[in-house]
């Protein structure tokens, strides 16, 4: 169903964090945005579609004070919004958000860090844009930060702190389906598998709390209603957002999940984890009986390499990319 | 990331250095009075109160230079001598056998186990010596205790933590190759076969709920693995059956290959040895103020324990060193790697020297001919 095409080399391998891979695509331009993480540095490349040009960039995580030792980045995503798009790079230190193509960072936040470091460890991780103007970042605390952004400039605020996560927050994702009116709009999740199902405006509303089984969250989607979430057994669960009904349960990997995807033109799911192997599933939803199908397409092996990071390329689910823990290239596939 | 690395850390890099050290010293005939010695010292010193309270505060993991000095502070707690190129050697087989252990562990929270692995064979090394047993077994009751409320979300962290640290060194190990588990490019293999780790059902099946929670259907897929029950768990107890074999003796059977280490060729990593290892060493001591740079003569009621040594390594050896000694007197830039970090482990270092016997002596370069030289990188 799909083959592998030529790799694209990164200048340092991905490191082993949930999402380590974030893709942007830039149609005007006829080109296409990955960055991978490592350590303390954003990998950037930048690369045509006609495979003939390649460029790259670096970011590094911002010190507020030089002294202090290397900030580790957690994650960074492309934030998709009406007017902009915007570059979030979260770290132990704080957030930072860049434009897409990481010339010029707009907007840094610091985390309040306690003079002594506590047990728990500090930092940002969970990034999504939310419908027309926010962006939603998680922190280890729990908390999420709610930051009101402009359609151009850097007078970007923090709007709202959302308090109901008691965990640290591993991956949010929100639903953009253009002019469509959903009912949820964002979903985030923590290292208990709790989900929280929210509604943007304002003052964000929550929906639906959504039970975790102590057993961590990694990465989330939410799709027509229905969130798609993976966790650290290797299972894959569908919910209703909005109820929490359950409409499906897949014992999808051997390892922790690393990564989930939707191509939401096509209902394509893609599912990447530790034991080496990356799932392409079919998602199918009849509003009728409400309920949801899942049907396996397609599997890639991965040989010995803890996938960190798998994701579609395209609306459609033509093309995906995935990047492996200690592998210095971004592996892509198409559809034969 | 995590800030509870440490104390996991040293007791099982510490554990992978014991193990070498006991097959290196038995495979040189040294005396059972020195080993015993030697090893008895330096798990006195890593498991004493001092040390592992430092260890269990939370704080972020040291960069691999600083490491390397205190494991070096400690493998000198003992009447034993390293030189910096030997503890190059030793750092890296410690390294890469705990990122295996790390990389290969089913789930995160069996780190532990892997933990425990190195202290029950620790508690089998100096069973003979009750006082040291007793400080094992504190220390381990403590790290039951510390880690009895982290969630497999925070283990996960943790390992995270670890992977980031060990990313991109690919250094070669005989005894991994012979037992295909890590590729001739340096890499180590993953199954996709085998038993699932506990909590982690089989995968294969997809199941379907209406909306009052029963199942309507159930399908399989082809997982393109041959993926087996999870075996029973481990025990997290001060005793017990750790059922994993990771972080257990693989020195046990007396190969002295086993301890060899190459280079690939074509990888580059931040952990290349040194060339100014001891420049940097006694630099880095004068800044912790706590070890003396200059000669002290006459002191030697300790001995000196060359790890890696054959006739054509020493020959090589011998070209390699002068090689890197001209190399070393004419670069004049010493590059300090995260002082602050250094500055957090001085007070480590403070501590594992409190059980020196003597201070330290610097290697005089010269006096280092003969039977101390080592094998060198094989690409040099």
């Amino acid at each position: 169903m799909y083959h592998k095409e030529k790799s694209i080399q990164i200048k340092n391998s991905a490191s082993a964090l949930y999402n380590n891979l974030s893709v942007l695509r830039i149609a005007p331009r006829r080109l296409t945005y990955f960055t991978v993480v490592h350590a303390n540095v954003v990998n950037m490349v930048s690369a045509s579609w006609d495979g003939l040009n390649y460029s790259h960039r670096q970011l590094q995580s911002k010190e507020p004070n030089v002294a202090t030792s290397t900030s580790l980045i957690m994650q960074a995503a492309f934030c998709v919004l009406p007017s902009r798009d915007l570059l979030v790079v979260t770290s132990q230190k704080g957030i930072q958000m860049y434009e897409s193509d990481g010339s010029i960072m707009v907007y840094w936040h610091a985390l309040d860090t306690p003079e002594t470091p506590t047990a728990q460890a500090v930092f940002a991780r969970g990034i999504s844009a939310v419908w027309e103007n926010y962006i939603c970042v998680g922190v280890s605390s729990g908390s999420i930060l709610v930051f009101d952004v402009p359609s151009k400039g850097s007078n970007i605020t923090l709007s709202e702190v959302l308090e109901e996560h008691k965990e640290s927050i591993t991956d949010m994702a929100s639903e953009c389906s253009g002019s469509q009116e959903c009912i949820a709009d964002l979903v985030s999740a923590d290292d208990g598998g709790n989900l929280c199902v929210w509604k943007s405006g304002e003052e964000f509303q929550l929906l639906n709390k959504i039970s975790g089984f102590d057993m961590s969250c990694s990465s989330v989607k939410l799709w027509k209603g229905t969130v798609v979430a993976g966790y650290g057994t290797g299972q894959i669960r569908l919910y209703e957002a909005v109820t929490g009904i359950l409409h499906a349960e897949v014992n999808a990997h051997a390892r922790w999940i690393y990564s989930l995807d939707i191509a939401p033109f096509s209902g394509l799911l893609l599912s990447a984890a530790e034991d080496s192997l990356v799932r392409v599933w079919h998602l199918t939803m009849t509003p009728e009986t409400n309920s949801v199908e899942v049907a396996h397409l397609h599997n890639e092996c991965v040989t010995d390499t803890q996938i960190c990071g798998a994701k579609f390329c395209d609306g459609d689910g033509y093309a995906f990319a995935v990047t492996g823990y200690d592998l210095s290239e971004i592996i892509r596939y198409t559809q034969s | 990331m995590s800030v509870r690395t440490l104390p996991l850390v040293f007791i099982n890099l510490g554990g992978e250095m014991l193990y070498i050290l006991d097959q290196r010293l038995r495979a040189h005939n040294t005396s059972e009075d020195n080993s015993e010695k030697v090893l008895n010292d330096i798990v006195w010193t890593m498991f004493s109160k001092p040390f592992m309270d430092e260890l269990l505060k939370p704080q972020q993991l040291y960069s691999h230079r600083t490491l390397k000095t205190v494991l070096t502070r400690l493998a000198h707690s003992s009447i034993m001598r390293l030189n910096p190129a030997s503890m190059d050697r030793l750092y890296e087989l410690m390294i890469m056998a705990f990122k295996y252990q790390v990389f290969v562990c089913p789930r995160p929270k069996d780190l532990l186990l892997i933990s425990y692995n190195h202290i029950d064979a620790i508690r089998e090394l100096v069973k003979d010596t009750p006082a040291v047993v007793n400080q094992v077994d504190e220390t381990h009751r403590k790290i039951i205790e510390v880690y009895a409320s982290s969630s497999e979300g925070e283990f996960q962290l943790l390992r995270q933590t670890l992977l980031i640290f060990f990313q991109d060194m690919h250094v070669r190990v005989s005894l991994f190759l012979k037992s295909q588990v890590q590729n001739p490019n340096g890499r180590f293999a993953l199954l996709t076969s085998g038993p699932v780790p506990h909590r982690v059902d089989v995968p294969g099946l997809i199941r379907t709920f209406n909306s009052k929670g029963r199942e309507v259907r159930r399908s399989e897929f082809p997982t393109g693995g041959s993926y087996t029950s999870p075996i029973r768990e481990g025990s997290f107890e001060l005793h017990g059956d750790r059922v994993i074999r990771l972080g257990t003796n693989m020195y046990n059977v007396n190969h002295p290959e086993e301890t060899h280490t190459s280079k690939v060729p074509s990888v580059k990593t931040d952990d290349a040895p040194n060339l100014l290892a001891k420049e940097e060493l006694n630099l880095l001591a004068r800044l912790m103020g706590s070890m003396k740079a200059e000669n002290v003569p006459g002191v030697e009621t300790g001995f000196r324990i060359s790890l890696f040594t054959t006739d054509q390594e020493e020959e090589e050896a011998w070209v390699a060193f002068l090689f890197l000694y001209s190399l070393s007197s004419l670069c004049g830039v010493i590059n300090i790697q995260a002082m602050q970090d250094e500055q957090a482990a001085t007070e480590l270092a403070r501590i594992a020297g409190q059980f020196a016997e003597r201070e330290e002596e610097s290697d005089n370069p010269s006096s280092s001919k003969g039977d101390d030289l080592l094998a060198m990188m094989d690409d040099l």
